[in-house]
């Protein structure tokens, strides 16, 4: 049943949006002017390109936030039976954890952390 | 206390009653889903006027007040003033992703939406894996802006859009490890139980320290995942006009005004749920007459109440600090809320380990 609501929700909100989305451009006033259609940049034509390479430090912390967020599906399962398991499950993640924080380190160390 | 579940059986048993079993369950998928929206839209509604009222009173004005009583009906001249914006073909964007934004956007906030607990029963998503699910869901969001940004061909909109990527993911982990911590206490991802188990005691009165440090860190991330102020570079309109949706006219642009406010609702609900007990009422061991007078009031008061009271927060937060610079941003969050953290799951984990919580 969970399922067959989550279904529903994505079609409702696909749904909602592309109502709300006909239903403005049906009331909306529609005029034509050449210069409507111009890319806004403070009312002076647009110079250069905007599709370029993109500053490489954005990319950095995207890959260190990959490692972080695979160990966070590795922790999910641990969290909710740490309380049966007892003190083998503490045990167990501090190795976990140690390397998580060695690479934390790693990256701490290496400069990748700081914003250029 | 009032259960949900009974009416809703009771609604049930009722389309059943009139309708064969394939109807009956198309008929109460469409409830749900106008509910849902109608819900969605009531709250954001509601927060914008808050919005508006609550910064007037932070900077001493007095915020609306002309149109109906006490401002009132602002807010939907200006829902209705939006609809009636024309929407502008920029000609240089890429048309499909430009239009695919939004929906992207909105799907994610209202699939998390749905994942609150308002009361007792009244939750429409209610997964075995809720609080995961929910990360997942409103890390969907990110896609849409992205791709928002990149779309328009706009300057503004593709440095807004990549600011806000970086700053979301980053901030995404502190708040995945302050979940943790609380999933770590609770023994369970699924938010009804988890609410369930406060009603014998809040969890950020039984987790004691690290929960309050939890608290702290998630109300931190949480205001840098909604992009506002102080984390609000990513639509600094000082630098960037209006960031991603510099190109968005009209309702495109509500849609994602909209979707930034119920962003904001939801990660005040989940703060009450998983710190403030969500629908639980005020438990306080020992004081049996206490606790009953409590459970007379309804669910749906204590849930509205704390999530409301989080966002009175959320706000006061972002009218108080200035604007960070986006080094600043990420600093703060790698180097200070990630070790916090992954300590202070640590620590929770020893307390659970060795029983020291309340």
């Amino acid at each position: 049943m969970d399922l067959v609501l989550l279904f529903t929700m994505i079609i409702a909100s696909i749904a909602f949006v592309g109502l709300v989305m006909i239903l403005t451009r049906w009331i909306s006033p529609r005029t034509y002017n050449r210069q409507k259609g111009e890319t806004y940049e403070c009312g002076i034509p647009t110079q250069g390109e905007t599709w370029i390479h993109f500053k490489a430090g954005y990319y950095l912390f995207a890959i260190l936030f990959l490692m972080f967020d695979i160990e966070a599906v590795f922790l999910f399962p641990w969290a909710t039976i740490v309380q049966e398991l007892g003190i083998k499950a503490l045990v167990g993640v501090l190795f976990f954890l140690f390397f998580l924080i060695l690479g934390l380190a790693y990256a701490w160390r290496k400069k990748a952390l700081e914003w250029k | 206390m009032l259960d949900f579940t009974t009416i809703t059986t009771a609604i049930d048993q009722y389309l059943h009653s009139v309708m064969p079993a394939p109807a009956a369950t198309l008929t109460e998928c469409a409830i749900v889903a106008i509910c849902a929206i109608a819900a969605y839209l009531v709250f954001a509604i509601v927060m914008i006027f808050m919005e508006r009222k609550v910064c007037a009173a932070f900077q001493c004005r007095l915020g609306p007040t002309r149109v109906g009583f006490w401002g009132i009906l602002q807010v939907f001249a200006d829902v209705f003033k939006m609809l009636i914006k024309e929407i502008i073909e920029i000609k240089r964007s890429d048309h499909i992703l430009y239009n695919l934004a939004p929906f992207l956007v909105v799907m994610s906030s209202l699939i998390t939406f749905c994942c609150l607990p308002f009361a007792q029963g009244l939750q429409v998503l209610d997964f075995n894996i809720g609080v995961f699910f929910i990360m997942a869901a409103s890390s969907f969001g990110i896609l849409g802006i992205l791709l928002a940004g990149w779309s328009s061909n706009n300057k503004f909109s593709m440095i807004g859009a990549m600011r806000s990527g970086g700053q979301m993911i980053s901030y995404e982990l502190s708040v995945g490890l302050s979940i943790l911590t609380l999933v770590v206490l609770s023994g369970t991802m699924q938010i009804s139980e988890i609410v369930e188990i406060q009603t014998q005691g809040w969890f950020i009165v039984r987790g004691h320290i690290p929960a309050i440090i939890a608290f702290i860190i998630y109300i931190i991330a949480g205001n840098a995942e909604t992009n506002r102020a102080p984390f609000d570079l990513p639509e600094a309109e000082s630098e960037l006009t209006a960031g991603f949706h510099t190109e968005y006219s009209g309702m495109g642009f509500g849609l994602f005004y909209v979707a930034e406010f119920m962003n904001m609702f939801i990660i005040a609900g989940i703060a009450s749920a998983l710190f403030l007990g969500g629908w639980a009422p005020l438990y306080i061991p020992g004081l049996e007459s206490f606790n009953n007078a409590m459970c007379w009031i309804p669910g749906i008061v204590w849930f509205l109440g704390k999530t409301f009271f989080v966002i009175w927060l959320l706000m006061w937060i972002r009218w108080t600090f200035p604007r960070m610079r986006i080094d600043q941003v990420l600093v703060l969050e790698w180097k200070y809320l990630v070790p916090i953290g992954l300590l202070n799951l640590l620590i929770m984990t020893i307390c659970v380990v060795m029983g020291w919580t309340l």
